[in-house]
């Protein structure tokens, strides 16, 4: 191989090798039912330290991703609440994560709605992109394990609490 | 000395009100911030965004104007919150880094790439030229009866 051609082949290397970096770095991951879930640390929505779903490792989690533009996030939160309130006690919590959002108008959200479930921050999006996410609000059902049980991409009600993640817990218990 | 004085003065002023004219410390406004910042969600230009999010961030960023933020305490805040990617134009660091470093490199190649092109050229051609000033041979024969014939 020539110098000519050797240069040539160096610098297409690295023309590929700049945008598979650049393809690889800003793609989006994706987790299927049964895959462990991203649990690196977000700051939470109240300023007070960080928190991750690993808290709550030995416990059922729903994640819930939304904002506070999003008009759907705002007719899904009472149901949510609610659900959250009746199942507290059985190994249960719902974890909200305000993402891509300001947090002044995430905090003014959990205050209107009257949201007592734990809330932490994303607020670049980052950790919606690791859980492979398509909009706002979806929710994310973790077994105690921390591995995904359950998706839903849009907004949950009392129904669909009720029939799909509801005799999770139930089936826990029973083990349990 | 009285004249040196006085140009030393003229310079202090001078340099005084190019400081206190800095863009930081100009009054901040919702067109020139803007056209400077993304909206996260929809992954365009604030200025070009009608989105729910592209609203409640205008509001936020007119309530810092309102607080006599200055453009770059605003623009920090909307880092703070949606991070780095809030802002239109790429980080001097990590891989955003290309944006500027690829530019330049392309140009300085492509520079380079048309210099090696010129001088080559320019060697082919030469003897060529040089050639066909002085004809030699049958040709110059020929040229010669040419031009005696046509009488030039």
């Amino acid at each position: 191989m020539s110098a000519r051609s050797f240069a040539v082949f160096c610098a297409v290397l690295a023309v590929v090798g700049l945008l598979g970096f650049g393809l690889l770095s800003k793609g989006g991951a994706s987790v299927d039912v049964g895959d462990p879930v991203p649990e690196g640390p977000l700051p939470r929505l109240d300023g007070n330290g960080t928190g991750t779903v690993a808290d709550y490792r030995g416990r059922w989690v729903l994640v819930n991703f939304w904002a506070s533009w999003c008009d759907p996030c705002r007719e899904e939160s009472p149901a949510l609440q609610r659900f959250h309130q009746r199942h507290r006690d059985q190994h249960f919590t719902v974890l909200g994560i305000d993402t891509r959002d300001l947090s002044v108008d995430g905090r003014a959200f959990v205050e209107r709605y009257g949201l007592t479930y734990p809330q932490l921050r994303d607020g670049d999006g980052e950790r919606a992109r690791d859980f492979g996410t398509t909009g706002v609000p979806e929710s994310f059902l973790v077994d105690p394990q921390g591995r995904l049980a359950l998706l839903r991409r849009g907004p949950v009600d009392e129904r669909y609490l009720e029939r799909y993640v509801a005799p999770l817990l139930e089936g826990e218990r029973a083990q349990g | 000395m009285r004249r040196a004085s006085a140009l030393i003065l003229a310079l202090a002023a001078t340099l005084a009100l190019a400081v206190s004219s800095t863009p930081a410390q100009e009054r901040a406004s919702l067109t020139d911030i803007e056209d400077e910042v993304m909206c996260p969600i929809c992954g365009t230009l604030l200025e070009l965004s009608e989105a729910p999010q592209a609203a409640r961030e205008r509001v936020f960023i007119r309530r810092l104007i309102a607080e006599g933020r200055t453009k770059e305490q605003i623009k920090d805040a909307l880092v703070a919150d949606y991070g780095s990617e809030v802002l239109a134009s790429p980080e001097g660091s990590g891989f955003d880094l290309a944006a500027y470093l690829v530019p330049i490199a392309a140009f300085i190649v492509a520079a380079a790439a048309v210099l090696v092109a010129v001088t080559r050229w320019r060697r082919r051609t030469t003897p060529a030229a040089a050639d066909a000033a002085a004809p030699s041979g049958e040709d110059a024969e020929r040229l010669e009866s040419d031009l005696a014939r046509y009488d030039l």
